[in-house]
């Protein structure tokens, strides 16, 4: 059985029905890391004193370019594969998979240098929240690769039964990817600066 | 969204110039960082600066300023629960189940 509007979009919506799922599942993201920013405030208001200047701002910096280069070469892999050009579209996506584990491996740095002074998540309110808060971040992170990779090798077949259901899966995950991107964008002030 | 490839072209430098824009207030970001301003201030600042790198990847990358009616709806619902979950925490603060009525 074939399914309906993985292409075509619906009368109805006048989308392509994994368009709007993307876009319902990032709606239930948003109210993931809302519940913890939220979280975060609550436990920062409520703290007779909040610690400053415990994280490596040069790291999460770097992290955050790290992440903003990653966020256009997704878009332009997605662009690429829209030219017709599966070759390029493929190594945007690789250049993206590699970005992204560079940025997880700089977080591994970060995380064992904090750990080695005893800074676990059970140091402090503060710590507690950051290890939560860019755990899960970097779980995403993990998830990305593992969806990125999978369009570059096994499910990149799909290339050339449908080029343009193939595109659509990219354009997809990039929306997932910026997202990624976008949580980061807020959690380097919130979490290194202020 | 664009089919068109000279748009799609035309777009690829658009993605360019917003991803050197965001560098650009990554280090604004930064240097208003070593500043050290009062708290009030930097929180203000560092938060303005981040919801305007957010709003330039949700209106290019993820293409929110030519979207369908639809998934601006989605957004909108998500945005009001979204402000209501940020001030639940408000409500523990009138919470009076538990405490005594005469102080």
């Amino acid at each position: 059985m074939e399914i309906p509007y993985t292409v075509e979009p619906r009368p109805d919506t006048g989308l392509a029905n994994g368009k709007l799922g993307i876009w319902l599942f990032l709606a239930s993201e948003v109210m993931l890391f809302g519940a913890l920013f939220s979280t975060y405030i609550l436990l920062r208001v409520g703290a007779v004193e909040w610690p400053h200047g415990e994280l490596s701002v040069k790291l999460g910096a770097i992290n955050t370019v790290i992440l903003i280069c990653s966020s256009v070469t997704m878009v332009v892999a997605w662009a690429k594969l829209k030219l017709n050009d599966f070759a390029k579209g493929r190594v945007y996506v690789l250049i993206t998979v590699l970005l992204a584990a560079v940025f997880l491996v700089n977080k591994y740095f970060e995380y064992a240098e904090h750990l080695e002074k005893g800074e676990g998540p059970w140091h402090s309110t503060f710590f507690a929240i950051y290890y939560t808060l860019t755990g899960l971040h970097g779980l995403h992170i993990v998830g990305g690769i593992i969806v990125m990779l999978y369009l570059a090798g096994p499910g990149a077949g799909l290339w050339k039964r449908n080029p343009e259901q193939f595109a659509n899966r990219v354009e997809y995950t990039g929306l997932y990817w910026h997202f990624v991107d976008l949580v980061w964008i807020f959690l380097f002030p919130v979490l290194y600066l202020l | 969204m664009h089919s068109d490839p000279e748009a799609i072209r035309k777009s690829i430098r658009t993605y360019g110039i917003i991803g050197g824009l965001l560098l650009v207030f990554t280090a604004i970001t930064v240097a208003v960082n070593q500043v050290h301003l009062a708290v009030p201030l930097a929180i203000t600042v560092a938060l303005i600066i981040a919801a305007t790198k957010g709003s330039m990847v949700a209106s290019v990358f993820m293409h929110l300023s030519h979207e369908k009616k639809w998934i601006y709806g989605a957004l909108l619902l998500t945005v009001v629960f979204f402000v209501v979950l940020l001030f639940l925490p408000l409500l523990t603060v009138s919470d009076t189940i538990g405490t005594s009525l005469h102080h």
